[in-house]
């Protein structure tokens, strides 16, 4: 499995496929945390079916299939980087990195609008406006703003590494024959796209 | 399988990328129009029927389990099986209370 790769005359040792599978397993936890909450959120959705389906109605379901279709394009971009740098295409892997930072900060500053918007109704956790509905319209919003905030911050955390490659990839840390590295990034990359692929139902289509 | 396999097993081509995330966007529009529809209590269903292919398509193509070793499908599956005890447990759990 391992791989021995000499560089100027150096003798590095790699192993590559060791590398992903080290990022599977901690994608693993990414999905047990994540999965913690689908099951929270499951167990709520069953108790208060009704309150969940008005409270839905709140949220804006263009503004959420925009952002979904923002998030499915930088992980287009992201995968496609990938393909540029295995074809020691190195400017056009960087150009498809910016990209895929540029429509993650997009998805972010949508995020913001929307929680604005949310908030300038007076519904944010542990507002008067809040509290005087439903209990099962407060769980909603509690776990709508935990969810997606967690999510966020994922996004935000996505966006610093494959700030950190795009780095890489230009002062040669990154080339077509030694990539695991925005491998790595991009399966981390995929998984929050996931993530939104199953927030974005449960929240915004339950109407 | 050796490093030279892996990279060689690797089409290193832009088209089948473009055509998931085709399929990615189509599948979006598909989810947020039937959900536009009066279906009654199938609306949760089909949405999660839809999103998981979703990601079905991103686990295979974009994160490229179809083309790693058997290895990591058996971990994504064991992993997957784990969450799915998680929901069954809770919700016997649950209805039986």
């Amino acid at each position: 499995m391992s791989t021995n790769t000499s560089t100027l005359g150096e003798h590095i040792h790699r192993d590559d496929i060791g590398s992903r599978m080290g990022m599977w397993l901690f994608l693993f936890t990414e999905l047990i945390l994540f999965g913690g909450m689908f099951l929270l959120y499951s167990v709520y959705k069953f108790q208060y079916s009704d309150s969940f389906f008005l409270a839905a109605k709140e949220l804006n379901t263009i503004m959420g299939a925009f952002n979904t279709a923002v998030l499915l394009t930088s992980s287009l971009t992201m995968a496609l980087s990938i393909v540029a740098i295995q074809r020691d295409q190195r400017v056009l892997s960087m150009l498809l990195q910016m990209v895929t930072i540029f429509l993650a900060l997009f998805f972010l500053v949508n995020k913001y609008f929307e929680w604005s918007a949310k908030f300038s109704h007076g519904i944010y956790p542990g507002s008067e406006e809040l509290l005087s509905k439903s209990s099962g319209e407060i769980l909603f919003f509690g776990l709508y703003y935990v969810m997606t905030g967690l999510h966020g911050i994922h996004v935000l955390v996505g966006i610093f590494l494959i700030a950190v490659m795009t780095r890489m990839t230009r002062v040669g840390k990154i080339t077509h024959d030694n990539y695991v590295r925005l491998e790595n990034t991009g399966l981390y990359w995929h998984l929050v796209d996931i993530i939104w692929i199953f927030l974005f139902p449960l929240f915004y289509l339950i109407t | 399988m050796d490093k030279h396999d892996y990279y060689h097993e690797h089409s290193h081509s832009y088209g089948i990328y473009v055509l998931v995330w085709l399929a990615l966007m189509a599948l979006t529009a598909i989810t947020v129009a039937v959900a536009g529809m009066d279906i009654g209590k199938f609306t949760v269903a089909t949405a999660l029927i839809i999103a998981s292919f979703k990601a079905y398509l991103v686990l295979t193509i974009f994160m490229h389990l179809r083309s790693e070793t058997k290895t990591f499908l058996i971990f994504v599956l064991v992993a997957l099986l784990f969450l799915g005890i998680s929901f069954v447990l809770l919700f016997s759990d649950y209805s039986f209370q």
